[in-house]
């Protein structure tokens, strides 16, 4: 008997008849349920959408069905951030509205039998209060004591509304973490930062260099689509990462990099290509200040140098170099984002930005366009009062380039030991959560204790609403009208976000939020529309658009008023003190920083602990969108990264449930499964950010308000850092010097959640 | 080092970690398909070897079983469709090519034969009780005879399948031996499961149905001549069995990488011990050790060998049907 | 006509956009899906390969479900289509068994639900919703029996795979190297 392979595939090719071998004996048809068959798009009405998933900010379209029920949501074709296709995030987008753990009415902290609670209160108490502690904290230390921490779309509505009462004291997490040493980087170098999207032109490039860049996994959907183009046009990718990337693994080049000594490398590269005059001598020559001191300063920063520091073996960095050299002027060293690493954050961004520099890529076609933004004009308002001190008054003192607050610093106003006159005694967080947002967990939760009053505004529950004493929910992104998005680009553009549906439950949108404690401040003269729609409607008629032609088109285009490249001619301007592109910086040189950026080591990994690299993950945007239903049904669950030789020697299996213990002590909240991958370095672990939410909340009448889907799932990295490396232009805060022990058995002493 | 792994979470039931959308009814409805099919095997061939008379038990007793096992397996399988509103449309198509539509109507017809074969012989079985002294069931047997004379098509029915009995017995031989190996073709059927995807599969489930329906004769016959018999063909039956089995998991260890993974589960894999020493060893080799010693003289409990067999049987399949979803090809 | 798909592993990125565009598109259930990522990592650090391939039913040319299907429900729709019809699905778990890519399951109504390549939109014209959204354009949609058609002539320019193809099943989606 014969029973190897040869026997099935004889029964599979017996199949090929199938189709003509069925015998109806009934006839059928009945039908007990009406099945949800999907619908075709003529049969759906759509409405002009801005995303908010994610910064990116893509325009689309939401579609419904005839209830008025949101289908589907789906790019706007002409939306130059998505060209019409959405990415998982914003596809999924739909499941910030119909989370069923949403954050649903307004909450009041009050004290029940000594003991402190929740409950539900309505609109106007919940606002009351909040302006009765905010008149008391005026009263009582001053309107600068307030202090606001945004993000997103909503942001705006309450940065207004504390400016027209008097508080500029603000910060977005965000800033400190992602942009801010990028930003300053390229200030001091061409007098101007990048902003988003980044004017990166890699549909016109030959050569892309991603250096802790990881695109593919951050879905910042434009670059995703252009790197697309740019594998298909079979252009040169160099990645540098420690991590074996979705993008290193679709690149021509990929540099495993030692962890901490990125500066060494972009120190050889323009090494290498100075000293092999594969730089672009015409552009040097019209357009830069300096590029002799460089010249001298890199000589001792050769390839075989880095080897010894990076890893990356010398001919592999003449190779890369050489690369980008024969590619220039269209190569660009991407400047990524999140870009606070180490503590010296500001000088390696300037690193990037002279080689892009002397590549020639500034200003070029296949480097950096120059983007355009549309000017919409501001709804007239009365002057807005003077604040005795600000943000300004916080930070720039300390770095010279801290153009937006600093979060940690806002923050350690608010601890008992600040004996300072710029005290902070109330918070307000409008669509952030400090406690995964910022690092240092234990100093935030120490300053929240001694606070005299929080406020939350939030469409979810998370960590920071369980600290707040009033929370406020907020209608989500598809429930509510939000400034115009008005986005720099190659041509210059506007997009509408207009509300799909009534906002679900008990919950509001911000604008209506920030206006209803505006009248209660009595800022009447601030807020003399009723809808914000009349404001937006206001500003599109000033510029020969309306409400009407926007919620048409969804986006609206404008011609450019300004070349898109540099003029070849050297006459063009540079927002510098020489006027030039300032390889050396003379501010830098002035204010005592390092004029042509330096290596320095920023340590080895401690004996028994392996260095932390945190990431994201595609499908997700930080801890927001974990409980998202479409977007949490794509990736529920995180998993340590581990390398196959730490797995032996932990001793570790697949999907093994392991625990973190940093040196300073902390362990973390939960486990996580392992995965054993060679994806990731033998001196290294890697941990998708956002997850380990711990944040829930009951009410006094028993509600329970938490993400269910996410909740105690995975470890979360903001838990684990708590060695925060200070970049001193900025005041940036690098996250990257920080490393754990894995544990195996789950630790005794467990962190009780305050 | 690879990794082939899924990327996105799906944690679909049935799905996840790997297929299992069948479990204990299926595996029961295909033992009780089995044991069915043994039982009416048994019960034609004797008939047609003229020994009505000489095996009572085996020919006329046994089969009124069937109608039960057959009508609790046809409700097992219904009972684990997951659109069971539907589960009507089984019965508007014959699907040539689909094993679950030939176990559905082969069901229907021995169904229909195990029902007649038994009140064919009303008088034999009412006979056969009151010979052993059982009385209780007069009422049913009255009952019946009742019907048979007041209503004109159940008598109709009941002469002509008397009449022809002989041909009837043909037809339920056939439909027996279909049933037999409809139990082990439904799973060999299935080309995705490695485990199952094997020419032995089916005869081996036949072999193993048939012992099941000997065993059953053997329990529960009185007949010492007939028990004695049933043993002998058991032992032979169970021999046969071991040496499909061994023959079926060498095939699978000479075949490729996913054949291999499957041999495994139960060469060294989770199924290692249920299989060789709970199945192998007390659901096939003690009940032969004890039947042959039996057959030589040696005083054992009828029952005992019987019920091992039939646990086992139903053992067999459990393993099978739950081994069988584990083993995919490696994707 | 034969539809088929040709997604091109070195430009796709795994973010699983097709796999929620699939939810919402065809009202898929919270916790099911019918479009799912693997990935694939081979090789030694720092000599690596990894690759993402975005999976679904192969709408196969021979094809098991359909054969194992007890009541006509599972069919072959124009084009090679494989489709389900949920009314006459019993639910019995059948195709599922005979499935070599775990591509359908019981949908919370009882019947088995998959892939149906969109057919409502191919239909009319436009490419599946998983193809249409792809941030990285790497999924391609088209006729596989028109020589001439874009995807034909891309598989028949580059290196490609299918899944599983000693299943015997004929797959119709190709994985463009």
């Amino acid at each position: 008997m014969q029973n190897s392979r040869r026997k099935f595939l004889k029964i599979s090719t017996l199949g090929a008849t199938g189709a003509a071998l069925t015998y109806p004996v009934v006839a059928k048809g009945i039908s007990f349920f009406k099945n949800e068959e999907p619908l075709s798009d003529d049969k759906l009405t759509k409405v002009a959408t801005v995303c908010e998933v994610c910064f990116w900010n893509c325009a689309g379209w939401v579609y419904k069905d005839e209830d008025n029920k949101i289908k589907k949501i789906i790019g706007n074709d002409i939306d130059p951030h998505s060209n019409g296709k959405l990415c998982p995030r914003g596809t999924g987008g739909l499941g910030m509205y119909t989370d069923e753990d949403r954050l649903k009415h307004p909450l009041i902290r009050v004290e029940k039998d000594g003991e402190q609670t929740f409950v539900e209160a309505t609109w106007e108490e919940a606002l009351d209060l909040v302006v009765k502690n905010m008149k008391k904290i005026d009263k009582k230390y001053g309107k600068e004591s307030l202090a606001l921490f945004y993000h997103g779309k909503t942001g705006p509505h309450f940065k207004h509304l504390f400016q027209y009462w008097g508080s500029d004291t603000n910060a977005k997490p965000a800033s400190a973490q992602c942009l801010i040493t990028r930003e300053a980087g390229y200030i001091a170098t061409y007098g101007a930062g990048l902003a988003s999207p980044e004017p990166t032109d890699i549909r016109n490039t030959e050569c892309l260099v991603l250096i802790g860049s990881h695109i593919g996994e951050n879905m910042h959907n434009g670059h995703v689509q252009d790197v697309s183009d740019l594998i298909d046009r079979g252009g040169d990718i160099i990645t540098v990462d420690p991590r074996f990337s979705t993008v290193a693994a679709h690149s021509s080049h990929w540099l495993p990099i030692k962890p901490s000594t990125d500066m060494a490398l972009l120190l050889a590269w323009i090494h290498v290509l100075i000293n092999e005059d594969l730089y672009d001598k015409e552009y040097v020559e019209k357009y830069t200040h300096g590029f002799d001191e460089l010249k001298e300063h890199v000589q001792k920063y050769t390839p075989e140098w880095a080897q010894s520091i990076t890893t990356i073996p010398a001919g592999d960095i003449y190779k890369t170099a050489r690369v980008m050299g024969n590619a220039s002027p269209k190569v660009i060293i991407h400047p990524g984002r999140h870009t606070a690493w180490y503590g010296d954050d500001t000088q390696r961004t300037r690193a990037m930005a002279i080689l892009n520099a002397i590549l020639g890529s500034w200003g070029r076609k296949g480097g950096f366009y120059f983007a355009e933004k549309f000017k919409l004009p501001k709804h007239p308002h009365p002057p807005v009062p003077k604040p005795k001190w600000t943000w300004r008054d916080i930070s720039q003192g300390k770095h010279k380039l801290a153009f937006a607050g600093i979060t940690n610093e806002i923050i350690d106003h608010a601890l008992p030991e600040y004996k300072g006159e710029h005290k902070v005694k109330g918070m307000f967080f409008v669509a952030t959560n400090p406690l995964q947002a910022v690092p240092d967990e234990e100093k935030i939760k120490k300053a929240l204790h001694h606070l005299e009053f929080v406020v939350a505004v939030d469409t979810m529950p998370s960590e920071i609403t369980g600290y707040a004493d009033v929370v406020l929910p907020e209608a989500t992104f598809l429930e509510r009208l939000d400034d115009i998005r008005v986005s720099q680009h190659k041509s210059p553009n506007i997009a509408l976000r207009y509300p799909a549906v009534e906002p679900k439950y008990n919950t509001k949108p911000g604008w209506w939020i920030a206006r209803e404690i505006g009248i209660r401040l009595g800022l009447n003269d601030f807020y003399p529309w009723e809808n914000f729609e009349e404001v937006l409607d206001w500003q599109l008629k000033q510029v020969g658009s309306s409400m009407e032609e926007m919620k048409e088109v969804g986006v609206k285009h404008f011609p450019r008023t300004k070349p898109m490249y540099i003029n070849e001619d050297g006459s063009h301007y540079f927002n510098t003190n020489t006027g030039k592109i300032e390889l050396v910086s003379t501010d830098f040189q002035e204010w005592g920083y390092d004029p042509l950026p330096v290596y320095k080591s920023h340590g080895e990994v401690p004996a028994g602990y392996l260095r932390l690299i945190y990431g994201r993950l595609p499908m997700h945007t930080f801890g927001r969108t974990l409980n998202n239903p479409n977007l949490n049904d794509l990736k529920s669950e995180p998993k340590l990264w581990v390398n196959p030789k730490n797995a032996r020697i932990y001793g570790l299996e697949n999907d093994q449930e392991v625990w973190l213990k940093n040196p300073k002590g902390k362990v973390s909240s939960f486990s996580i499964k392992v995965r054993i991958t060679e994806r990731i370095r033998h001196d290294s672990v890697f941990l998708p950010h956002g997850f380990g939410n711990k944040g829930r909340i009951v009410t006094a009448d028993g509600e329970l308000f938490e993400m269910s889907r996410t909740y105690g799932r995975g470890i979360s990295d903001a838990e684990m850092i708590t060695n925060v490396s200070i970049d001193p232009e900025t005041g940036g805060t690098g996250l990257r010097n920080n490393f754990v022990a894995i544990l195996t058995e789950k630790p005794t002493k467990k962190e009780v959640i305050s | 080092m690879e990794e082939y792994i899924l990327s996105t979470s799906r944690e679909i039931y049935g799905l996840y970690p790997h297929v299992h959308v069948w479990g204990f009814p299926i595996s029961a409805y295909l033992f009780l398909g089995g044991l069915a099919a043994g039982i009416l095997l048994f019960a034609t061939i004797y008939y047609l070897n003229g020994k009505e008379d000489d095996m009572p038990f085996t020919v006329k007793i046994a089969p009124i079983f069937t109608f039960g096992l057959v009508m609790v397996g046809l409700v097992l399988l219904l009972y684990d469709l997951h659109h069971v509103l539907y589960s009507w449309q089984l019965f508007t198509t014959f699907r040539i090519e689909s094993p679950m539509s030939w176990g559905a109507w082969t069901l229907i017809v021995v169904s229909i034969f195990s029902l007649l074969w038994p009140l064919s012989y009303i008088d034999d079985i009412e006979a056969y009780l009151h010979e052993r002294g059982w009385k209780r069931l007069d009422g049913i047997t009255k009952f019946i005879r009742n019907v048979e004379h007041k209503w004109l098509l159940p008598r109709f029915i009941i002469l002509t399948f008397r009449k022809y009995r002989k041909v009837a017995a043909y037809l339920m031989l056939f439909s027996s031996i279909i049933l037999g190996i409809y139990t082990g073709i439904l799973l060999s059927a299935f080309n995705a499961h490695p485990l199952w995807n094997n020419s032995i599969l089916g005869p081996l489930f036949l072999v193993s149905g048939i012992s099941t329906g000997s065993a059953f004769v053997m329990w529960l016959s009185n007949n010492h001549k007939e028990r004695a018999l049933m043993s002998k063909i058991d032992i032979a039956l169970i021999a046969v069995e071991l040496f499909f089995i061994i023959h079926m998991i060498m095939g699978m260890q000479a075949g490729t990488e996913a054949y291999r993974q499957a041999a495994h589960l139960f060469l060294g894999g989770e199924y290692t011990v249920i299989f060789w020493v709970v199945f192998v060893g007390f659901g096939l080799v003690l009940p032969f050790i004890l039947e042959a010693l039996e057959l030589k003289g040696f005083k054992v409990h009828p029952a005992l060998p019987a019920l091992l067999v039939l646990l086992g049987g139903l053992l067999f399949r459990i393993i099978m049907v739950n081994a069988g979803q584990i083993s995919e090809f490696p994707i | 006509m034969r539809y088929g798909m040709a997604i091109e592993v070195n430009k796709c990125v795994g973010c699983a956009d097709c796999v929620v565009a699939c939810q919402t598109e065809n009202n898929v259930p919270i916790g099911y899906s019918r479009d799912w990522i693997m990935e694939k990592v081979t090789g030694k650090y720092p000599n690596l390969d990894l690759h993402f391939e975005s999976q679904r039913c192969n709408h196969c040319i021979d094809t098991p479900c359909v054969r194992t299907c007890p009541t006509g429900a599972s069919f072959v729709s124009d084009g090679g289509i494989v489709r389900v019809t949920h009314d006459e699905c019993i639910g019995c778990g059948a195709c599922i068994e005979a499935c070599p890519y775990d591509a359908r399951y019981f949908h919370p109504d009882g019947y088995v639900d998959k892939c149906t390549f969109c057919e409502h939109r191919v239909t009319e014209g436009l490419n599946p919703a998983c193809v249409s959204v792809c941030p990285t354009d790497c999924m391609h949609f088209g006729d596989l029996d028109d020589p001439e058609s874009a995807i034909s002539k891309l598989i028949a320019a580059r290196e490609n795979f299918t899944i599983l193809p000693e299943a015997g099943t004929a797959p119709q989606i190709f994985y463009l190297k």
